[in-house]
């Protein structure tokens, strides 16, 4: 029975039509997911991994929406990016806080009248060597992100230095097969240096610190199965202004990959002191699109 | 909701998530019991080729290499492979890896190709996904002699 099945096979493969490229054939989940900045990783944290599911043979892309609402902020970000080869992934992200109760501070002391903060964000990221899946090392990236003030007017007034910036990073990522109860775990940790205030949306440098500094990002996640990992960020963070202390951000996640086209992602995040603003504790929710 | 007192053990709410979203599907309750018979011994391990095989001939990316192969032998070595890999009473008794793959050129497309069509091959025969996971570690070592690397 099983041999002539089999050689129903034999016949079917002689007569298999061409190659003809589909979405990317990378396995699924492993372009994790468009972070705050575009590049491809957490929610706050990049990875070594490149966006889409392009292998080495391939394009890919991806378009993300997200959506950050703590206790006195709000962010959003609008983010897409390339992947040639999972050799190299070029980003753009466009990032608007709205700043809600910070405005009274603003107006009161500083005489300002504006109430969100723009930024956008330009990222490119290389894979040196390695697969996150095969490599007993891991796989391992280098990236920057060219960062610029759409408006310089209340970052320049509570003391940053400059209006644009840009983060290197190091990242190295693995998947660790069947690691804790039989599940996959996926290890990040990235080496960003950098003088960007929140991210950047405060501007770059300040009274206390003007220069680059090395900060450790980062993150661990267990995949349940194939279509859900579940996991933690930590994002170290410099603290340059002296108009308010600046506080290490983490969440805690979830991702859904249904299949390779759509990811979501939702996160308990912590950012901290913010701005004069304690304590900023809120939700996180990210769509990403990938062809 | 006591937001506060959740983000005071990150720790015990990541726990409960993954026993929450793990709920859906069975966590592997015998950790112990052997990845062969996981795999549904000998004679699940070749249904598991077999769909394999199926999903090999529709998939443009690689059926191109596998053109004017002996089916019925390649089903006989990776059944004997898997079997061996996963603790099984067989022998794997084909040409070396390195060797076998050697002029083939297989690029990581086509490897990706492979695994994602062994990881379905193994869900259509409900091989619990500890199951999947830990046969898939057996394999890594091969990577390099099938990349040629």
């Amino acid at each position: 029975m099983i041999k002539r099945r089999l050689m129903t096979l034999t016949v079917a493969l002689l007569m298999a039509p061409a190659a003809m490229a589909d979405i990317g054939s990378r396995i699924w989940a492993t372009g994790g997911v468009t972070t705050i900045e575009g590049s491809a990783g957490g929610g706050l944290v990049p990875w070594a991994l490149l966006g889409s599911y392009a292998s080495d043979e391939e394009w890919g892309g991806t378009v993300a929406l997200s959506r950050a609402e703590v206790d006195d902020y709000s962010l959003s970000v609008t983010g897409a990016g390339l992947n040639w080869n999972n050799r190299l992934e070029i980003t753009v992200a466009r990032q608007t806080l709205d700043l809600d109760s910070l405005v009274f501070t603003l107006k009161d002391g500083f005489g300002l009248e504006q109430d969100e903060l723009n930024q956008d964000i330009f990222g490119a990221k290389v894979r040196l060597a390695g697969d996150v899946l095969y490599s007993p090392w891991g796989q391992w990236s280098a990236g920057v992100q060219y960062k610029r003030q759409r408006d310089f007017t209340v970052p320049s007034a509570i003391g940053a230095r400059d209006d644009s910036g840009t983060d290197v990073y190091v990242s190295g990522s693995k998947l660790f097969f069947a690691a804790v109860m039989e599940r996959n775990l996926l290890v990040n940790l990235s080496a960003r240096a950098t003088r960007a205030n929140q991210g950047g949306l405060l501007g770059f440098g300040g009274d206390q610190n003007n220069s680059h500094e090395l900060m450790m990002e980062g993150s661990v996640g267990l995949f349940l199965n194939r279509q859900w990992l579940v996991g933690a960020e930590y994002r170290q963070k410099p603290d340059n202004l002296g108009f308010a202390t600046e506080d290490d951000w983490w969440d805690l996640f979830v991702a859904w990959v249904p299949d390779r086209r759509l990811a979501v992602t939702g996160a308990l995040v912590n950012l901290g002191d913010v701005a004069t603003l304690e304590d900023q504790q809120g939700l996180y929710l990210s769509l990403q699109g990938s062809f | 909701m006591a937001l506060t007192n959740l983000y005071l053990t990150p720790t015990a709410l990541l726990i409960s998530l993954a026993l929450m979203l793990g709920g859906c599907q069975s966590l592997n309750s015998q950790p112990d019991r052997s990845l062969y018979q996981q795999l549904g011994e000998r004679e699940g391990i070749e249904n598991v080729v077999e769909d394999l095989l199926y999903l090999i001939v529709e998939d443009e990316r690689i059926n191109q290499q596998f053109k004017g192969m002996d089916v019925a032998r390649f089903h006989q070595n990776l059944t004997d492979q898997l079997c061996e890999l996963s603790g099984g009473p067989c022998s794997y008794t084909g040409r070396e890896m390195r060797e076998l793959h050697s002029d083939m050129d297989i690029t990581d497309t086509q490897f990706n190709a492979l695994a994602e069509n062994l990881i379905l091959a193994m869900e259509q025969n409900d091989i619990p996904t500890g199951a999947q996971n830990r046969l898939i570690k057996q394999l890594l070592p091969l990577y390099p002699d099938i990349r040629n690397l």
